[in-house]
């Protein structure tokens, strides 16, 4: 199953603040131990919300508003999407991670995708390739 | 937090750590299935102190060291029954000495090759495939002997005896824990890559089986994938296989419709397929094409895929560039199920009847008899062609052969309206 790690904003993301040269390193070392167990599929950061907008849907109406957004601590700063085989194991890997704003309180939320609940039989033009099947079953009718 | 939290905390933890955990102490003391067994009497310590201590700060190096203090005591027991045995007398002592500062050391070396190396060994040739998969999913997957069992359909007795089998196996092979060289590299290489395939493909198939466990195979063969790419990240074929797979995972979503029908590859929704997922595909194809020359197998399958994820609606699928890819398969590892697919692709390149010809001089191949999709492909050739009466009569011949009622009845509709 895949899950979305979403790290919240602080006043300091939204104020512009980049990492520093230690979290930088932290983060890569954390991200390539993701990476090498095979659970990382994608990652990336966000600009503060005053680089962005909404858009608020009201019956058929459009709002566009510019940034930035005041609740700074339901923005969103950033975000992994990872493959684990339960929430506990995602919780597991994401305690790992270094504090994505050193020295200061903050959150990470970790939700869980809707993924294909069902892998059935595809027949597709392209086969795929069944060799060991085949010649398994082959090779016991050939007995 | 309850005891059963703590219970699924640590299970969590022994799936990130017991790969690592089982690779290191491989390395230390050389045998497969007394390292598992150390890695387990670590797991019990664990299950029976984390509920009242709570989970340790670190828990993979805690294991470790847990799993240490046993190794050390069984050497020394070991080397107190050679003493007595022996009679040594004083220099056993030293001998002891040296003995345990050398598995310190050892155990302290970098990780990321035992990784590696305990792939290889897993998916040593000396084991039968279905032993080497398993044996794989247990020691790098960290499945459990009944997940392994419901994902593969056979008692969890026959599969705890295939792991015992295996471990056995391989020390009586004396198989050396390394990473193969040189030629015999290429050789072992396409035998990791063989298990991954077909734990991937025994998730992706289904042609039975406990759908709950499916997903998890092919989740499992994708992230076995990712992690040989990164611990062998110069060899085109592992890039070429993880291209392979992610490109096919990423359709999951189409190939089935509401009510559970399967969905022909060129009927699917596109918008449903994941994209992402096919982004990292054609990543990792550009990265196995810059490697290697000439492409693998497995790139050569993935750079058909890709052809077929890049096209945005069916119409758009580049037929010709496709069937020069199943020329080129073809000319590199010929089978019966590759000419059939390059039967399908010369026949959507170049018409039906070039298509036909190719499906013809496959229906006296033995492997292909009571294959359900050889009937079927050339019943779809033949109803392009207007040839009605032969193209029913396969369809209704497929039908007859598969194992999949939902395919059987896919089949049954299209001879009913041939």
């Amino acid at each position: 199953m895949r899950f979305m790690v979403i790290v919240k904003a602080t006043k300091e993301s939204e104020a512009g603040v980049l990492p520093d040269h230690k979290l930088l390193e932290e983060m890569g070392r954390f991200n390539e131990e993701l990476s090498k167990a095979g659970v990382m599929l994608a990652g990336e950061g966000l600009q503060p919300s005053s680089k962005g907008a909404r858009i608020r849907f009201s019956g058929s109406k459009r709002t566009v508003i510019d940034g930035p957004f005041a609740e700074t601590k339901e923005l969103v700063a950033g975000f992994w999407l990872i493959q684990a085989k339960s929430k506990e194991e995602a919780i597991e890997w994401m305690k790992r991670s270094p504090n994505p704003h050193p020295g200061q309180e903050c959150e990470i939320e970790i939700r869980q995708l809707f993924d294909a609940e069902d892998f059935g039989a595809e027949f597709t033009p392209e086969l795929r390739e069944q060799e060991e099947r085949i010649r398994a079953e082959a090779a016991k009718r050939n007995k | 937090m309850t005891a059963a939290d703590t219970h699924r905390t640590i299970e969590a933890v022994w799936r990130i750590e017991s790969p690592r955990l089982i690779a290191g102490l491989v390395r230390m003391v050389r045998d497969v299935g007394l390292a598992e067994d150390l890695a387990q009497d670590a797991l019990v310590a664990a299950l029976e102190r984390w509920p009242d201590s709570g989970v340790p700060e670190k828990p993979g190096a805690w294991l470790m060291a847990t799993a240490k203090h046993r190794a050390i005591d069984r050497m020394r027991h070991r080397t107190l029954a050679q003493q007595k045995h022996q009679e040594l007398g004083r220099d056993a002592d030293a001998q002891r000495e040296v003995a345990l500062a050398d598995l310190e050391a050892a155990i302290d070396d970098d990780i990321g090759d035992d990784l590696l190396r305990l792939m290889f060994t897993s998916c040593h040739p000396v084991l039968a495939t279905e032993a080497r998969v398993a044996l794989t999913l247990r020691l790098l997957g960290g499945l459990t002997t009944d997940e392994i069992a419901r994902a593969f359909l056979v008692p969890e007795a026959t599969v705890a005896q295939r792991i015992v089998r295996a471990k056995r196996a391989l020390a009586d092979a004396g198989v050396p824990f390394e990473v193969p060289r040189g030629e015999e590299l290429a050789r072992r290489l396409s035998s990791v890559l063989e298990v991954i395939y077909l734990v991937f493909n025994e998730g992706y198939s289904a042609t039975a089986g406990d759908d709950w466990m499916r997903p998890a195979l092919c989740e499992e063969a994708l992230r076995l994938g990712r992690v040989l790419a990164g611990l062998a990240p110069r060899e085109a074929e592992v890039h070429g296989i993880l291209a392979l797979m992610e490109i096919q995972a990423s359709r999951a979503r189409a190939r089935t419709s509401p009510s559970g029908e399967p969905v022909l590859l060129l009927e699917q929704d596109r918008s449903r397929w994941d994209w992402i997922q096919v982004r990292r595909g054609l990543a990792a194809l550009a990265r196995a094409e810059s490697l290697g020359s000439p492409r693998g197998t497995y790139t050569l399958q993935a750079a058909i895929a890709a052809c077929h994820a890049r096209a945005r609606t069916a119409e758009q699928t580049d037929w010709k560039r496709i069937a020069e890819l199943y020329d080129e398969l073809a000319g590199m590892a010929r089978s019966p199920v590759v000419e059939l697919n390059r039967a399908v692709a010369h026949g959507m390149a170049f018409g039906p009847a070039a298509g036909l010809a190719l499906a013809d001089a496959l229906t006296a191949e033995p492997a292909l008899a009571g294959y359900h999709l050889l009937p079927s492909v050339r019943g779809d050739l033949l109803s392009k062609l207007g040839r009605r009466d032969e193209a029913r009569a396969e369809f209704e011949r497929a039908a007859s052969m598969t194992r999949n009622a939902r395919e059987r009845k896919l089949l049954l509709d299209r001879a009913a309206s041939a």
